[in-house]
């Protein structure tokens, strides 16, 4: 046996050997046990075909996805530490994130991860559409990748208003007067008009969609919490649980795609 | 040159452009996808796209911090949809030969391990990630304009970029087709995509032959329909939501002569020369009745044609109708785009009694 280096040391202590319970992964046993016996590890294969793990056929645009999305976790949590949901103090507190507070960054990775995690998510689903990886036994999965990206879409609009300047209400606004046309359901939508008994109307502008989006007649303070919890907790719970579903699936369904 | 391209960037010229570029894209895939062609064009693209940046106005739209991540995802998407092509050019020419698709050769479909194979890729893209939105969040300042004022509305108000697609579409829809129907059209046709291409091949592996009206209908809704319409209402459009070149200034008083008459008003005023009668359902019958039709009179029609005889045969009768209804919602866009350049036609039907515009 040749000479003991300090990583073979660490790796004899009670402490290492209580935390991983195999030894280090250059052998066949090992390589196994390393990624069966890590919780985040093990959402992987031990083994898959090699066209599943070159750049060239995945694009490595839904693990960027999620990445940024972890990415986004983690600074949207600092960020909430600074940030109050009020007309009072929103607008201001953005600017003393990026003026007041050490490592002023966080907004600016969050806002332009956001922006990042709509085109890997788009460029994904490209890519999946592309290699035909929709096909069975794949459908379902690609049903639950729609609604992803859906949620990502949502969850960047609702984030969009949070900053409280006039690019953020305006945008909403433009956003939010498209509920307003929904048939049957917005007060200014096809149809609305026939929810009508007597004088009694049934489609208003003051309980439509849009009044329940914004929980109000326009963008104001209510909309802004009402946006702020469906941001920071609503969404990213249901895309969390979402997410579990989709990379379960994926193992599922055989793993990343290959010809059959 | 600058004048010129002002003008034929107008979606008069610009998207019939896209449309036969499209066209030849496809048509002539395999050289599209050679690496001959990547160069060209990247040689010929940096230059020009140096020049353009020398010239104020195109300067101030491309640099105005929310438009980054568009530029971003303009160059992204054009290097994947050339390499996509690129890949499945290789695969199509290797079945051509006789050979089976790079993904199904012998040597990658031999397992490996996933440590350290995966999962150190995995690390580098994490690394990678990181210093990519680190670098980014340093040179570029997050976007912030002046505090929240509801009594000022800032022209144009436009919604964030990835959703200005559905704005663009405003132009030629009212808001409950172009922000409500047409989006959810959007989710449930593309949810509904492994449900009606029943086409087993191409399940795995890049390729074109195999799948082409799958792949040339899906990139004409993502390419020619999606990213065209952001990139026109992120860049081309200006105050009051008036077209304004590459290269044009923003004049809050450019003047844009819009003369739009509905189909109503052709047929009972231009054309019959007489009064528009009393009775709303009258007026509009001539749109109601060609609206209808065309989304439940044509796919009978278009059932007894040669070529979706044979699709019918292939992937049975409901099948058909839901991928033909998808087909048509997805088409009345650019159907309404001519009509309107070509006629200056508003609304098909014109119903505002009932909020009922189309």
């Amino acid at each position: 046996m040749s000479k003991k280096g300090i990583a073979d040391y660490v790796r004899e202590t009670q402490v290492w050997k209580s935390i991983f319970r195999h030894g280090p992964p250059n052998n066949a046993r090992n390589r196994a046990a390393v990624v069966a016996g890590n919780v985040f590890l093990h959402l992987h294969p031990i083994k898959l075909k090699k066209s599943g793990v070159q750049l060239g056929y995945t694009w490595c645009m839904g693990g960027l996805s999620f990445f940024v999305f972890l990415a986004l976790t983690v600074t949207g949590v600092l960020l909430m530490f600074y940030y109050r949901p009020t007309a009072e103090y929103a607008f201001n507190d953005i600017i003393a994130l990026r003026e007041h507070v050490p490592l002023g960054i966080m907004r600016e990775i969050h806002r332009w991860g956001a922006h990042l995690m709509v085109i890997t998510v788009w460029l994904h689903m490209f890519r999946v559409f592309m290699t035909g990886s929709y096909k069975p036994p794949r459908e379902f999965n690609w049903g639950v990748g729609v609604i992803l990206l859906v949620l990502t879409l949502l969850l960047s609009f609702t984030g969009y208003l949070l900053p409280w300047d006039q690019l953020a209400i305006w945008a909403i606004a433009v956003g939010s007067n498209m509920a307003k046309a929904t048939p049957f359901l917005g007060h200014g939508g096809p149809g609305a008009a026939l929810a009508q008994i007597g004088d009694f109307v049934m489609v208003s502008d003051k309980n439509d969609v849009r009044f329940q989006l914004l929980a109000g007649r326009f963008v104001g303070e209510p909309a802004l919490l009402r946006f702020y919890i469906l941001h920071c907790v609503f969404i990213p719970l249901v895309v969390g649980v979402l997410i579990a579903i989709h990379f379960w699936r994926v193992r599922k369904d055989g793993g990343i795609s290959a010809p059959l | 040159m600058k004048q010129f391209v002002n003008i034929v960037a107008d979606p008069i010229y610009s998207f019939p452009i896209t449309c036969v570029l499209y066209y030849y894209m496809l048509k002539y895939y395999k050289f599209f996808g050679s690496k001959k062609f990547a160069w060209t064009v990247t040689l010929i693209a940096i230059p020009v796209f140096l020049i353009m940046m020398a010239d104020p106005n195109f300067y101030l739209i491309i640099t105005w911090p929310d438009n980054i991540p568009i530029t971003i995802l303009i160059v992204a998407v054009s290097f994947f949809t050339w390499y996509s092509i690129h890949k499945a050019a290789i695969n199509d020419t290797r079945q051509e030969e006789g050979e089976v698709p790079v993904e199904a050769t012998p040597e990658n479909r031999e397992k490996v391990w996933c440590w350290p194979n995966l999962v150190y890729t995995e690390m580098f893209a994490i690394i990678a990630g990181t210093v990519f939105l680190i670098v980014w969040a340093i040179v570029f300042k997050a976007p912030l304009e002046e505090p929240a004022n509801p009594t000022w509305a800032p022209n144009p108000a436009k919604a964030p970029w990835y959703f200005l697609g559905l704005q663009e579409m405003l132009v030629y829809f009212d808001p409950w087709m172009a922000g409500v129907v047409l989006p959810g059209v959007i989710v449930v046709g593309l949810i509904a995509i492994p449900y009606i291409d029943t086409n087993p091949k191409g399940n795995g592996y890049f390729c074109f032959n195999d799948r082409k009206f799958a792949i040339s209908s899906f990139l004409f809704g993502w390419l020619v329909l999606w990213l065209y319409l952001i990139i026109v209402g992120t860049f081309l459009r200006g105050p009051n939501w008036t077209f304004y070149g590459p290269f044009e200034y923003w004049d809050f008083h450019k003047v844009v002569a819009e003369y739009n008459v509905n189909l109503s008003e052709f047929l009972w005023i231009k054309f019959l020369g007489t009064a528009m009668p009393s009775n709303i359902l009258v007026r509009e019958a001539l749109g109601i009745v060609l609206s209808l039709g065309y989304m439940f009179g044509l796919p009978p029609l278009l059932a007894k044609t040669s070529f979706f005889k044979e699709l019918i045969s292939k992937i049975g009768m409901i099948r058909y109708y839901i991928t033909i209804v998808l087909f048509l919602l997805m088409f009345s866009l650019p159907i309404k785009m001519v009509l309107r350049w070509a006629f200056s036609l508003k609304y098909i039907v014109a119903l505002p009694e009932w909020e009922l515009n189309l």
